[in-house]
């Protein structure tokens, strides 16, 4: 099957979780975890007779989401009713803008750029309210029945929507990413909250129609439900079968999209000013006063990393496609200066190690000052690199000194000669073959160092074991050919 | 005394310095309600017991010599659109049936601070659409002067309330007239205040843009004493002013001397359609106004041409959004839905829950904002209603307060005009145009035709509520018109 060309382009919506309180109410944005239906007061639930009051430090927080996209934000805004029927919206329309006749939403323009290189352009940003969630029994497609849980309701959502710019599922993921980490250096957003960021894609395969697919919760649910979906187009594709212009579901559980309506026409949302919100006017001094507190973002900090540290261009963009890793790295160059081996520590065996934990920065019990302590013991060479591992996985899950872990499990790396050459020789005896074949192939020698390692459980000085083979190796050698 | 011959003011007095209990003044009221409501039909909730219990607690505080608010013991009927926490609230409509607040109007609040007492809840047209209180879904109010005759509307309760005596003021709310009108029909003083002047939190929306919520009371008085206590600044609603609490007594004096004022008649509130007695009532109030060396003169306002059209596209397409969220899922009417999907489930609720006029305005409402039509007919009304606002600033740099008759008629005959929506459009062509450039009216009765009362309408620039009340005040002391109890 010949690969199409691919134009994906997202609508991305990411909750302003730092806020205190919802977009037009003061019911708290802490609602995960709560029983359903219990965050919600009559201006979220639409009662009849309740007006919104718009929080004004979402504004605030969005405008900073505008200017670092380097988007154009609007003088004059206001918000606009989207009318549509649907359990989710307690008043039957949701309050949000509109960039089409009847809005004028938050900003306009503005671009990304990726860790790949690629520039991803921004169409528009706005502010809206989160709908409530509903929760299907089993799939959405089998439930018989929807429940509603309010508690999301009227949380404040920004909404950022790209052109359809990206070629890949990877850039997806990759535009998310990059995004992710900006709000969070924004202090605006929590990407570890569940929820907290959710998108809908367009994707469109050369010869095709534009699809929709709606519900995708992370960015790694991104690159899965677009790879799914090249798949299925490209499949159909290839069979002569016209693809039908419609909005389709991930459905997360069972890692397919499934058909939610066919668009023959636009849905008609009836889009008016919301009459019960005066417009808003931003002043030349309100829009510079934002963009004076703006904090570092990810493009400048990672300048300042390769730039003032000295650590790689590549390590610099791991680090700083996560503000708390790239805030944990610089509370640990506090405690060691060794900037580029302590960044490679990190985005290295720190990471892998977290990741088979199955944990995030934010639960590591790990403290910067232990992380320098280890890389110390290193440089020191009180334990092999191969025993750092095992201690820094122990230090990340419990968060023990790096020298109590070595002490409890003998980590101590194993110099001594004599006791090295007498592992060396079990090694020879036992593995005969082995060392006939050392004498003619490189890659037999790594074997038998490696047996030695796994003796040791890896606190053998690989140097040093090496050393001792190759001396064993060159007293049996006189008969090997040149 | 004998207290349901006088006014609110008169009665806070008396309450605050112990002449007569609020318990006395609420006995005395629900005597009334029994004998009258029957042939008024004023009330949908009658709230007895909340309203005994606040009558108790005036008077516990009267007797331990604390103080009292500006309305003590006061009676006052509540327009069903308005939320009193834990008091039915129906606006008049099946759909919202069963629908108990769980907080109050700040309006409610600002009256409870002030020592009233909430008595129930009146009947309305449904959603306040309407201008005879005949499209209620409970029952039809009759006007207190001629019980063949409609109260007007969409406030037709609250206005008959008052005029009957059931209350000694009541709030309404005003669209595109309902104060007014109603005011109009029923011999008493309704205003319509400058938008955001009162908030609208609590206020169940038809069309959030165009509505305030404002007093009806026997006289000016008593209108602005209750307008002091509702008006100000409310961060719950953010189309609120924000302005300084004001007492609108203060410039209510007994020398009614309008040297300097200049009154402008309004030539197209006089145009084909208004009654001749109608006409000739209220400018002969007018006229009467130079005894007290205002100057009179008339001017043309063009663009009301377009009025009507425009305040009914806006309001229907701003209802068909507010009305939405009637859909039986959450509060209100909930028919039986088994098996329905809850799209269908929706559908069925709202068919069998609003009334012919609620889902004749969605449905044009709802044409009118949609893609395709949106600007032929929705910016369309927004551009007449900059047209209507800029008439009115250039007539308000000739005149002080424009006049003219608030209703085109007198009251008419139960059903005579519900066959034809049209007929019943047209009847608030002289009050819809106050409402698109959001300034004060006023309603004032002046004089009777046939037995009937005919309403004088006020108009001023934004935020002269005073003004207008000096001069209504000023019409009342030429002793044409006063306040007696119907029926």
């Amino acid at each position: 099957m010949a690969v199409k060309t691919v134009k994906i382009g997202l609508e991305v919506h990411c909750q302003l979780t730092s806020l205190k309180s919802k977009l037009f109410c003061s019911c708290p944005t802490d609602y995960r975890g709560k029983p359903p239906n219990t965050n919600i007061c009559p201006v979220c639930m639409g009662e009849p007779g309740t007006l919104p009051v718009l929080n004004k430090e979402a504004l605030r927080s969005a405008i900073m989401i505008a200017l670092a996209l380097h988007s154009d934000i609007s003088r004059f805004t206001y918000f606009t009713r989207k009318n549509y029927f649907y359990p989710d919206m307690a008043k039957n329309f949701q309050i949000s803008q509109y960039d089409g006749v009847g809005g004028a939403p938050l900003a306009k323009g503005g671009y990304v750029v990726l860790n790949n290189g690629k520039t991803v352009r921004i169409r528009r940003i706005q502010l809206e309210e989160d709908p409530a969630r509903l929760i299907y029994e089993g799939s959405i497609d089998t439930a018989p029945s929807a429940l509603v849980d309010y508690n999301r309701h009227g949380i404040a959502l920004v909404e950022i929507v790209t052109e359809p710019d990206m070629s890949s599922p990877e850039e997806a993921r990759l535009f998310l990413q990059k995004l992710r980490s900006i709000l969070e250096h924004l202090g605006v957003f929590d990407g570890e909250l569940e929820g907290a960021m959710r998108c809908d894609a367009n994707i469109s395969l050369e010869g095709g129609v534009r699809v929709e697919i709606k519900n995708i919760s992370s960015y790694k649910e991104v690159e899965r439900a677009l790879m799914f979906e090249i798949t299925r187009q490209s499949n159909l594709l290839s069979r002569g079968i016209k693809i039908a212009r419609e909005t389709r579901f991930w459905d997360e559980r069972r890692r397919i999209t499934v058909s939610l309506r066919t668009k023959e026409t636009e849905e008609d949302y009836r889009y008016f000013p919301e009459p019960d919100l005066p417009p808003i006017v931003l002043t030349d001094e309100f829009l510079d006063d934002v963009k004076r507190k703006l904090p570092m973002l990810p493009d400048e900090r990672r300048r300042v990393f390769v730039e003032k540290y000295g650590v790689s261009e590549q390590n610099a963009d791991v680090l700083v496609s996560d503000k708390a890793l790239a805030d944990f790295f610089e509370k640990c160059l506090k405690h060691y200066d060794k900037a580029q081996e302590l960044s490679s520590l990190l985005v290295g065996d720190f990471l892998a190690q977290l990741h088979s934990l199955n944990m995030s920065i934010r639960d590591v019990k790990v403290s910067p000052s232990q992380i320098a302590k280890l890389l110390k013991l290193l440089d020191d060479k009180v334990l092999t690199g191969l025993s750092a591992k095992t201690v820094l996985r122990e230090m990340i899950a419990t968060g023990e000194d790096p020298e109590s872990i070595i002490q409890k499990k003998e980590l101590h790396r194993i110099s001594s000669r004599d006791m090295l050459t007498e592992l060396v020789d079990q090694v020879f005896t036992m593995n005969p073959k082995a060392v006939e074949d050392a004498l003619v192939n490189e890659k037999a020698i790594h074997f038998l160092v490696g047996q030695v390692m796994r003796m040791t459980r890896g606190k053998a000085d690989p140097t040093l074991v090496r050393e001792i083979v190759e001396e064993k190796l060159g007293k049996i050698e006189p008969n090997r050919v040149g | 005394m004998r207290p349901l011959y006088n006014s609110a003011e008169r009665i806070a007095s008396a309450v605050e310095n112990g002449e007569i209990s609020a318990i006395e003044l609420l006995d005395e009221i629900f005597e009334r309600i029994k004998a009258v409501e029957p042939k008024i039909n004023a009330f949908i909730t009658l709230a007895e017991d909340k309203a005994y219990e606040k009558a108790k607690d005036i008077d516990q505080r009267v007797r331990k010599g604390l103080k009292v608010g500006r309305l003590a013991g006061v009676v006052v009927a509540v327009k069903d659109n308005i939320c009193v926490k834990n008091v039915e609230t129906t606006c008049g409509s099946k759909i919202l049936k069963g629908y108990f607040p769980s907080y109050n109007a700040t309006v409610i609040e600002k009256l409870d601070m002030e020592d009233a007492v909430i008595i129930g809840k009146t009947n309305m047209d449904e959603f306040a659409m309407g201008s005879t209180t005949e499209f209620s879904a409970y029952k039809t109010t009759r006007n207190p002067y001629d019980l063949e005759r409609v109260p007007g509307g969409s406030s037709g309760g609250s206005a008959a309330a008052v005029a009957s005596g059931e209350a000694l003021l009541a709030l309404g709310s005003d669209t595109g007239g309902s104060i007014r009108c109603p005011a109009a029909f029923c011999g008493v003083v309704g205003l319509k205040p400058t938008y955001g002047l009162v908030s609208r939190y609590g206020l169940i929306a038809y069309a959030n843009s165009l509505e305030q919520i404002g007093p009806i009371a026997r006289n000016v008085r008593d209108c602005a004493l209750s307008l002091s206590v509702i008006a100000g600044y409310d961060p719950r609603d953010s189309t609120s002013l924000t302005v300084q609490p004001k007492d609108y007594l203060e410039d209510l004096n007994a020398t009614y001397d309008l040297k300097g004022v200049r009154v402008g008649i309004i030539k197209e509130f006089l145009a084909e359609g208004v009654q001749e007695s109608v006409a000739s009532k209220v400018l002969d109030t007018i006229y009467s106004l130079e005894e007290l060396d205002a100057s009179i003169g008339e001017i043309s306002l063009e663009s009301l041409e377009y009025a009507l059209a425009a305040y009914y596209v806006i309001a229907m397409s701003e209802a068909s959004s507010n009305l939405a969220r009637y859909d039986g899922l959450r509060y209100g009417l909930r028919v039986s839905d088994q098996g329905l999907n809850w799209g269908r489930a929706y559908a069925k609720n709202r068919r069998l829950g609003f009334g012919e006029e609620v889902k004749r305005r969605i449905i044009l409402g709802t044409f009118a904002l949609s893609a395709g039509y949106y600007e032929a007919y929705y910016l369309k009304a927004l551009k007449v209603r900059t047209l209507v606002l800029m008439d009115f600033q250039r007539a308000f740099k000739e005149f002080d307060v424009l006049a003219g008759p608030s209703m085109p008629t007198v009251a008419f005959k139960i059903g005579e005009k519900m066959e034809d929506p049209l007929e019943l459009y047209m009847c608030d062509v002289n009050t819809v145009p106050a409402n698109l450039a959001g300034l004060p009216a006023i309603s004032i009765p002046c004089g009777l035709s046939e037995g009937l009362p005919v309403g004088l309408q006020l108009i001023a620039p934004p935020m002269e509520e005073s003004r207008l009340f000096k001069v209504s005040h000023s019409c009342e002391s030429l002793g044409k018109w006063s306040f007696t109890l119907k029926p």
